[in-house]
């Protein structure tokens, strides 16, 4: 059965059609960096708008109602455009390459995610140009949101292109929980995964189970907005509350869906410029898992001030405070992990030890909200606001710049220079910290978030001054970021296969990664496979006996003895794939296909109907359906043409 | 521990040998993973009903609405399409080609005798006066049902999509998987059905109106 092809199977490696039917996982991985680096400059230049109007008192360079869409939409393009899908870029980089894979189990689904998400953020911001942006925050509050109080269209695109978002994170999810459980190369156990890979798919998990709490949350919206339903109408006895709840259920495991990959991208970065293996493995992969699963035990904490009772009150209280425990292992294990090692202070380790930092004064300060009668002080002031910019700016984005600088000479073959790279740090440090540091203050003399301005005898006039001299110096780090990105595309230092001395199996392989990844799979005997086979002197070091396989930890012993079983491949490395000069002929991998693209195409219209005209719809659904008979009848690979081998 | 080198050689659907890591197919890991999902997006829903049970304004209630009779009825018609699928999947996997495709049918037939079933139920309720724009009630009734019988409408294309398939030989007992795939869902779906059953039929449904609404005296 072959379903009618409109185009041929597209089979060019180059040029845009190439990159519109891919389904390799680097060049995907490519695209969600590139998007949602140009939506990080979107985010970035709409919180500099809010600061430039924010540095003096009375200041009437933007109304009230701008201002109400910049801070929706810097907060929502924040989370979902650029926080989210960067580490989306990581995963689709990393994980595959990580675990010895050649693509991801679902290549075509794994595109799908992508163009679905390209729409959607298209369609979200989209409402910029029919001047009506979201104007209810990043969080949406219903009723505020409800037509009866908000009857622009801003909210409607708002919970539409969330909903075509959450498509897209869902299908990456379920997508990468399959790849990590499943793909993995002979001998990797779960113990033996690198720790990215592990907060990979505790991440993975966390958006398969949150984000369909928060499409119930908008569909509930959407349908009372378009169709005149009462989840949320006070006015038929919709409760204030409830959007308060389902939000903040999804919201609070968010909040870790945004910083585990960050925790994972620092615990790669920190052994490699440490020269010492990641100190307590086991503790951290598990405090990464607890903090996954106690995330579902604390949504209420944003609600203290609503007056859920002191039972509610205490119980969530409780839980947030308890959710600090795996936190604060893992920064005493990164910690140790610096701890007696030789420390080599590239940008990317800067950017590490920045994250440890930050995210500790973001993490203490959050535990200070954990506290009701403190947090009623500080609810809707700027003190949360500098908590949580210490913990997803701090936190997230210096990991992820890290990320970047770490594996950019992996991904492009050849170096970013370091001297523009330090250069970078240092100026997206002091402007953080002098933007979001005095804001501390302002929130504990009572400054509300959301204000468009405030009165000139408030005294709150030098520190926003600060902040928002912070902001420009910020934001001209991040231009030295671009430069360094031009000025080392055209330099081209060649990066080598494994330029930091690296541990993990990605740096086993060719710079930039051959399409088929591992000319054969590798077997893998050790945690860090690749650095001991380069230095097999040091297994002695760390295993009190190879064969026997116990952990010499550096202090605090831990010992699992299946982790590090005896096993009879240990001789089978990484290193002998060069030996072999197949160089790739005969690896089956994925065939390109357009459907994905046709299929978020459709989605996509499918949305805009929502809002407009039901034949839209139909168009949509039409398209959609295309997709999806094309793609469900369409072999993974086209059978070979004659003569081609067929052997694996 | 000898599972340390371990990777499980199973057949795909063109007799391939693949290895996985945990010897489950990656289609079958999907669905698990999706049906997870799927238990967050339907669970949300029936809170929503459970939060908004008997706090409508105005009638019509569900005393005045709903009856446990017909819906038993539509109800016990699921389960069956359920036992069907079972032995779909049986007869498929041990090559016994016409029988499984009889019993495919037979969850088409079913599954749609269900959803003919809603149809009725929902232009019923409107006639009594009961619509998602009517109040509390009713806006959580038809969103939670009606998503609950989209998600059944999928799954019956999905199987008659299978059952042509089976008729034409592409579906046969090397492939059984993609017919059990639509077996977890549709086994699913029909669970989800047993909760909403209980939980707005068997347990709300005599509810009447809430202390300080008026009582529904019809339209």
């Amino acid at each position: 059965m072959r379903f009618p092809r409109i185009f041929p199977r597209p089979k060019s490696e180059y040029g845009i059609w190439s990159w519109i039917s891919t389904v390799d996982h680097k060049r995907i991985g490519t695209l969600y960096a590139v998007t949602s680096f140009l939506w990080f400059l979107v985010g970035g230049i709409e919180a500099l708008i809010m600061r430039v109007q924010l540095s003096q008192a009375d200041s009437t360079l933007i109304d009230p109602e701008l201002f109400n869409q910049l801070f929706t939409m810097h907060g929502t393009t924040m989370v979902f455009l650029v926080v989210m899908p960067l580490s989306a870029a990581f995963f689709n980089w990393l994980v595959p390459l990580q675990i010895g894979a050649r693509d991801v189990a679902f290549p075509r689904l794994n595109a799908l995610s992508y163009w679905i998400f390209l729409f959607g953020s298209l369609f979200l911001n989209f409402s910029w140009f029919v001047g009506d942006a979201p104007n209810g925050g990043w969080f949406g509050y219903a009723p505020n949101s409800h037509v009866a109080f908000n009857p622009t269209h801003g909210m409607t695109y708002w919970v539409i292109g969330l909903n075509i978002l959450g498509i897209a994170s869902i299908a990456a999810g379920l997508n990468f929980i399959v790849t990590i459980l499943n793909m993995r190369a002979p001998g990797m156990t779960l113990t033996k995964m690198p720790v990215f890979t592990w907060m990979t798919f505790v991440t993975s998990v966390l958006i398969v189970l949150a984000l369909p709490v928060l499409t119930v949350a908008l569909i509930q919206l959407q349908v009372d907005r378009l169709y005149g339903t009462h989840f949320y109408n006070t006015a038929a006895g919709g409760d204030p509350v409830l959007w308060q709840h389902v939000f903040w259920l999804f919201g609070h495991p968010e909040v870790y869906i945004l910083i585990l990959p960050a925790m994972g991208i620092v615990s790669e970065i920190l052994p490699v410029f440490s020269r010492k293996p990641l100190f307590g493995y086991t503790f951290l992969v598990f405090a990464g898992v607890a903090i996954g699963f106690m995330g579902w035990f604390v949504w209420s904490h944003h609600m203290f001030t609503v007056g859920l009772g002191p039972a509610a009150n205490s119980a969530f209280a409780i839980s947030t405070m308890a959710i600090a425990i795996p936190t604060g292992i893992k920064i005493f294990n990164w910690i140790g992990t610096m701890w007696g090692g030789s420390i080599r202070f590239t940008t990317a380790m800067l950017f590490a030890i920045s994250f440890i930092a930050m995210f500790t004064i973001g993490g203490l300060s959050g535990v200070m909200h954990a506290s009701v009668p403190t947090d009623a002080q500080q609810q809707d002031t700027y003190f949360v606001v500098a908590h949580f910019h210490y913990v997803l700016f701090g936190g997230a984005i210096m990991a992820i710049f890290g990320g970047i600088y770490f594996w950019w000479p992996k991904a492009t073959g050849y170096m970013l220079s370091e001297k523009l790279g330090v250069t970078n740090w240092l100026l997206m440090l002091i402007g953080f910290n002098l933007q979001f540091a005095p804001q501390h203050w302002l929130g504990l003399d009572g400054m509300p978030r959301r204000i468009f301005t405030y009165a000139e005898n408030m005294g709150w006039e030098n520190t926003n001054m600060y902040a928002s001299a912070g902001g420009f110096i910020m934001a001209l780090g991040v231009l030295f970021f671009i430069i360094n990105v031009i000025y080392s595309a055209r330099k081209r230092v060649p990066a080598g296969d494994d330029p930091w001395d690296g541990r993990t199996l990605e740096w086993s392989i060719s710079s930039p990664p051959p399409h088929y990844n591992f000319e054969k799979i590798p077997n893998v005997a050790h945690r860090d496979d690749w650095w001991f086979t380069k230095h097999p002197e040091l297994i002695a070091e760390y295993y009190h006996d190879e064969h026997a396989g116990e952990l010499r930890a550096p202090s605090g012993a831990q010992f699992d003895d299946d982790d590090f079983a005896e096993d009879e491949h240990a001789e089978a490395h990484a290193s002998d794939h060069h030996d072999d000069d197949d160089h790739g002929h005969g690896i089956h991998l994925p065939d390109m296909s357009y459907y994905p693209f046709i299929l978020a195409i459709g989605l996509t219209i499918i949305g805009a109907g929502l809002m407009t005209y039901i034949p839209v719809i139909i168009v949509g659904v039409v398209i959609l359906l295309w997709g999806l008979l094309g793609w469900s009848m369409e072999p993974v690979n086209d059978p070979a043409p004659e003569g081609e081998a067929h052997g694996h | 521990m000898a599972s340390a080198s371990a990777t499980y050689e199973i057949k795909n659907e063109h007799g391939e040998v693949i290895n996985t890591s945990t010897g489950l197919s990656n289609k079958k890991l999907l669905m698990w993973a999706f049906l997870g999902s799927d238990v967050m997006f339907f669970g949300s829903f029936i809170a929503t009903y459970l939060v908004y049970r008997n706090r409508s304004l105005v009638g019509p209630y569900p005393a005045d609405i709903l009856e446990i009779p017909i819906t038993s009825v539509s109800t016990f018609v699921l389960l069956m399409s359920s036992l069907a699928m079972v032995l779909a999947l049986s007869y498929i996997q041990q090559g016994r080609q016409k029988l499984g495709t009889f019993w495919i049918f037979s969850v088409v037939v079913l599954g749609s005798i269900f959803l003919m079933f809603q149809v009725y139920e929902f232009n019923h309720f409107a006639h009594l006066g009961l619509t998602p724009r009517t109040n509390l009630f009713g806006t959580t009734f038809f969103i939670l049902t009606g998503l609950h019988g989209a998600h059944v409408t999928l799954g019956v294309l999905w199987l008659m999509f299978l059952g042509f398939g089976s008729l034409k030989g592409t579906l046969r007992k090397d492939n059984a998987i993609d017919l059990e795939l639509a077996g977890l869902y549709w086994h699913f779906v029909d669970i989800v059905w047993i909760v909403i059953f209980t939980v707005i039929y068997l347990i709300s449904a005599r509810d009447v109106a809430p202390p300080g609404s008026p009582p529904f005296v019809g339209h």
